[in-house]
């Protein structure tokens, strides 16, 4: 039943960021897509540094337009409901800026420098991605993989508190 | 069979109906009715339906294995093709042997687990949908032939509750942390200023607090009794403005030396009258003030104590997981829920700072330079200070005994007058940048070079309040001697005043003198409350017109005439001003020194604190907020402000020193204050005791009063505390035993991996993209699903997208493939797990029609 009111009301979120593309009626089939730039500018997203990663990482196609699908699909990831473990994976995407599957170094900076909108020095930089790595890399091979990085966020304080979105 | 397949058709233009009903509606509430009247009731009818439908499913999600056997009825009964089905359920079942139903409660078992693990399962929306459907399908249809449900609803209900409970959690939560008071200014100052800041202004929301239960106190037991049902201004002489005074009593001048009729009020010590028992109510307010000035130390000890204790706990609680500190500021520090720009602003900007405070400590610890030089550099600069402590000590006491030669002298100038005062604030004013000079030599990490610095005016300024008491001891010492005069001139007065009376032959009732009249002697408590509340005053107005000269005057200053000045000022020298942590901090804690010490002599000196740590907590906010620079090294608060606590400790002692003593040892005045008439001001306690408890209590407490008894006391406790730090000390050395041990797993751990790793580094990838639900399958398994999986991702087929988009819906369409697999077909599976595989790359024999229905392309096959 909530599952139902969620989606509903996601469905008219959905419709409300344009109204003349995305049809009222879903029985028809009809393959609507919204880019990116209509999702990002959600109040929800509007301040995330991270949206276009987000929206990314949950585009079927990868280039950032989202079907309606792949909406329910953000917001089930993203809602208070989902389990830890489905979370760490698409945090685990999000983070991982050239989607090689490894979050690499300079994957760190970017990270790095969207969170701090880019005020740290250079040397700043390397010394927290340095230090990332070394706390987190469990296999020493320079980069986090998945099982590092989910070994390190599981025993994280306040992962599942800040990564939700509230709809 | 093709009766079925009706069905399975009748039921999916149903959820079509049903699917296309709830648009409706939504465009309903939407345009404001379309359709109106029976139509539009009816369709919301359905709509009513549908959810209820959706509910199941979603709950079928949440379920666990355990509950299997409850579900599949359930659903038969809400079904609307109930009989139908059951009938012909009924009818396979029959046919079923023991083994096959073994069988089939596992399969159904396997598809249970699918259905609620589902969830965990990072695939794509459509590809859950059907993978969910199917597996549904498959329990609806076995589980009623298996087993029975009930207390489905008593579930469904208890789910709702568990989430509403968990929704008023946290509202609660949200609720609470929104009553903690200045939370939302601290934490914008937190994050602009780092924790070190937040820490002073959390210590001064904690000091008020403290200072609003002990004006509580005060008020509500002593204050407010004595205005009710004491007796009136003007009744007797220590309520009265003396007639010498009265002309002047009200200027502003003397009002704001506190002077007057501010002297003469219930603000003071010297207004209470040492009547036993005040009003209707029997008030024994002299016992009653007694009280309250020692339960206000009581209380504070207690409090600063408690919060020490409470501090140490935590910093043990959450020591050891500093693991991953980076990793997580990085990761999890991003706030997803924050949606408004001001917010974000305040998040990016504590974010910084919390990275900059780490960064700090870390380059801190991985310092290792000539350390020679530095303990060279470190001692030096100890000395360098020990000199300036003694040298200012020196000061002090050359300039007191200068001053006191002064005071005898007649016609001395107004430098020689207030000489102590001026060398104490200069050397106030110069000696704190001199010990930060010479503490540079040390370069000590930010914090402890704050403790240090804190610690080392803290020593400074005590010369400066003991200086102060011993002026103050002179004074109440003269003013004993000057009282003993007195006493005997009222004596004389009053009994020459009867005398004359009587002299006159008249009445034997003389016209009694007015109150203003008599001659009365200096009260030097009310004195020592003056001095104290003078002090608090002026400490007040030095601190703000400072903040306001030092911090805005200047930014103003350097913000504005930088346009036409001929260096940068703000990177020049004025710059702007940084926020003085160790200077605040002290001057909070020497503050509430003098709160405590003079509290006893002038009650109203709590309510003047606490209007001072109200304003100076908005003042100081604003001021922080408006023309303040973050530190050059933002650096992370000490977990604890224990240093803050202890140091607070110590001034509470101190100031509870000399208070202790002129209560025990220096006679009250005779003509003033709640204990005039005794010898000590504790004989209030005797003699509330001899006069209102029965007997055997007082001689229960001339025995507890025995020395012999108290000093056994002080013994047993001594041992105690001895015990328990021993214990205390074990602990310790377990607890640091435990946290070596664990380090040494981790390490272990990460040389297995590395080891592991190292061998088969394909397997780690492949792990990589997979939940531990499906690490149970072989790998081979992964390998495969991870083949279908990525061309689906990363290149998009029509046909896929088509079907994305019609699952809009996601659960509505979920009957649709119920009725389309005959029964017996999943008999002949083996009951492998690779039957509840991921669906697209599944072999599955389809010599049945699957029963597709045009235009949804669920049932078809993807590749």
């Amino acid at each position: 039943f909530f599952f139902f009111l969620l989606v509903y009301r996601l469905h008219g979120r959905y419709h409300e960021m344009a109204p003349n593309v995305v049809p009222m009626d879903y029985t028809k089939d009809p393959d609507v897509k919204l880019p990116m730039q209509l999702i990002i500018n959600m109040p929800e997203l509007k301040e995330n540094p991270f949206r276009e990663r987000i929206v990314e990482s949950f585009s079927e196609d990868g280039e950032g337009s989202l079907s309606f699908n792949d909406f329910v699909d953000m917001f089930s990831v993203l809602s208070e409901m989902a389990p830890r473990e489905l979370k760490a994976i698409y945090a685990f995407k999000i983070y991982d800026f050239n989607t090689d599957n490894f979050i690499c170094k300079s994957d760190l900076e970017k990270t790095l420098n969207k969170l701090t909108r880019e005020e740290l020095t250079a040397e700043e930089i390397t010394l927290v991605c340095e230090k990332v790595i070394e706390e987190a890399d469990m296999d020493g091979d320079g980069k986090l993989g998945f099982a590092d990085f989910e070994n390190m966020i599981s025993k994280a304080p306040d992962f599942l508190s800040t990564f939700h979105i509230r709809i | 069979k093709d009766k079925e397949e009706d069905e399975s058709k009748e039921e999916d233009s149903c959820s079509q109906q049903n699917r296309a009903s709830r648009k409706k509606n939504y465009q309903q509430k939407n345009s404001d009715g379309k359709k109106a009247g029976e139509e539009g009731s009816r369709q919301r009818e359905r709509g009513k339906k549908a959810p209820t439908k959706d509910q199941k499913e979603s709950e079928n999600k949440e379920k666990k294995t355990n509950k299997k056997e409850k579900e599949g009825d359930d659903k038969q009964k809400t079904d609307r093709k109930n009989s139908t089905t059951s009938s012909s359920n009924s009818s396979d079942e029959e046919s079923l042997s023991e083994e096959e139903l073994a069988m089939l409660m596992e399969q159904v078992e396997q598809k249970k687990k699918l259905i609620s693990t589902m969830r965990n399962k990072p695939w794509r929306m459509m590809k859950k949908l059907s993978v969910l459907r199917e597996a549904q399908a498959f329990v609806e249809k076995f589980e009623g032939a298996l087993g029975k449900g009930k207390g489905k609803k008593l579930y469904a209900y208890k789910m709702m509750m568990a989430k509403k409970w968990v929704k008023f959690k946290r509202d609660f939560d949200n609720f609470k942390t929104q009553c903690i008071p200045w939370e939302m200014k601290i934490k914008e100052v937190e994050s602009h200023f780092g924790s070190s800041v937040a820490s002073y202004f959390i210590f001064l929301r904690w000091m008020y607090g403290v200072n609003l239960v002990l004006f509580g106190l005060i008020f509500g037991l002593v204050i407010i009794p004595e205005i009710l049902m004491g007796m009136p201004y003007g009744s007797m002489p220590r309520k009265t403005v003396p007639r010498a005074e009265q002309a002047t009593a009200m200027d502003f001048s003397v009002l704001w030396d506190f002077e007057g009729y501010i002297k003469y009020s219930a603000l003071f010590y010297g207004y209470y009258n040492n009547q036993r028992t005040i009003g209707w109510l029997k008030y024994r307010l002299p016992m009653a003030y007694f009280m309250v000035g020692i339960s206000v130390f009581g209380y504070s000890l207690m409090v600063v104590i408690r919060s020490m204790a409470r501090n140490a706990n935590e910093s043990t609680a959450d020591g050891d997981d500093d693991n991953f500190i980076f990793s997580w500021k990085m990761f999890t520090s991003w706030d997803y829920l924050i949606g408004n720009p001001e917010t974000a602003d305040n998040k990016f900007a504590s974010i910084t700072t919390s990275f900059k405070e780490s960064i700090v400590d870390e380059q801190e610890s991985n310092k290792d330079e000539n350390i020679h030089l530095r303990r060279f550099l470190r001692v030096l600069a100890n000395v360098l200070i020990i000199c300036c402590l003694c040298g200012s000590g020196y000061l002090i006491y050359f300039v007191v005994k200068r001053s006191q030669t002064f005071s005898k002298m007649q016609n001395v100038g107004w430098y020689e007058r207030n000489e102590v005062e001026i060398v104490m604030s200069l050397l106030g004013m110069f000696c704190p940048p001199l010990f930060e000079t010479i503490a540079a030599l040390e370069n000590y990490h930010p914090r402890i070079g704050l403790k240090w610095q804190l610690g080392r005016i803290f020593a400074l300024f005590l010369g400066n309040l003991y200086t102060f008491l011993l002026a103050l001891m002179d004074d109440v010492n003269e003013k004993l001697a000057e009282e003993d005069v007195v006493k005997n001139i009222t004596h004389w007065t009053l009994l020459s005043h009867h005398n004359s009376s009587v002299g006159n032959g008249s009445t034997a009732t003389p016209p009694p003198l007015d109150p203003a009249d008599v001659p009365r002697g200096p009260c030097w408590e009310t004195t020592v409350g003056i001095e104290i509340v003078r002090l608090t005053v002026s400490d007040i107005l030095v601190t703000y017109i400072t903040i306001l000269v030092g911090d805005f005057i200047r930014a103003c200053f350097v913000r504005f005439m930088n346009y036409c000045w001929c260096w940068d000022l703000e990177a020049g020298f004025p710059s702007y001003a940084e926020f003085d942590i160790s200077g605040n901090v002290l001057g909070l804690i020497f503050n509430q020194g003098m709160i405590w010490m003079g509290s006893f002599y002038a009650p109203g000196l709590v309510g003047i604190n606490v209007l001072r740590l109200l304003t100076s907590m908005y003042f100081q906010c604003w001021a922080v907020m408006s023309s303040n620079v973050p530190h050059a090294r933002v650096f992370k608060a000490s977990k604890s402000n224990n240093f803050y606590m202890g140091l607070l400790l110590l001034i509470l002692f101190l100031s509870l020193l000399p208070v202790a003593y002129t209560i025990m040892s220096l006679p009250p005045s005779f003509d003033c204050g709640p204990f005039s008439g005794k010898k000590r001001m504790y004989e209030v306690i005797q003699e509330t005791i001899e006069l209102d408890f029965p007997l055997f209590v007082a001689k229960i407490f001339s025995y507890v009063a025995n020395p012999g008894l108290i000093i056994p006391a002080i013994l047993l406790m001594v041992l105690a505390i001895y015990y328990l730090n021993a214990v205390a000390e074990a602990y310790q050395r377990a607890n640091a035993e435990l946290k070596k041990k664990m380090q040494m797993q981790r390490e272990e751990e990460k040389n297995k991996r590395n080891n592991k790793a190292s061998t088969n580094p394909v397997l780690q990838d492949l792990e990589d993209l997979f939940t531990p639900s499906t690490k149970s399958e072989s790998h081979l398994k992964e390998a495969e699903d991870k083949k279908i999986d990525s061309p689906n991702r990363t290149s998009p087929v029509v046909k896929q997208d088509k079907a994305a988009a019609l699952g809009g819906s996601p659960m509505t369409g979920g009957r649709g493939t119920a009725f389309t697999l005959p029964p017996h077909m999943f008999m002949t599976r083996p009951p492998t797990p690779h039957v509840w595989a991921p669906y697209p790359g599944q072999p599955r024999p389809r010599g049945y029609p699957l029963g597709p229905v045009p235009g949804r392309g669920r049932g078809q096959p993807r590749y």
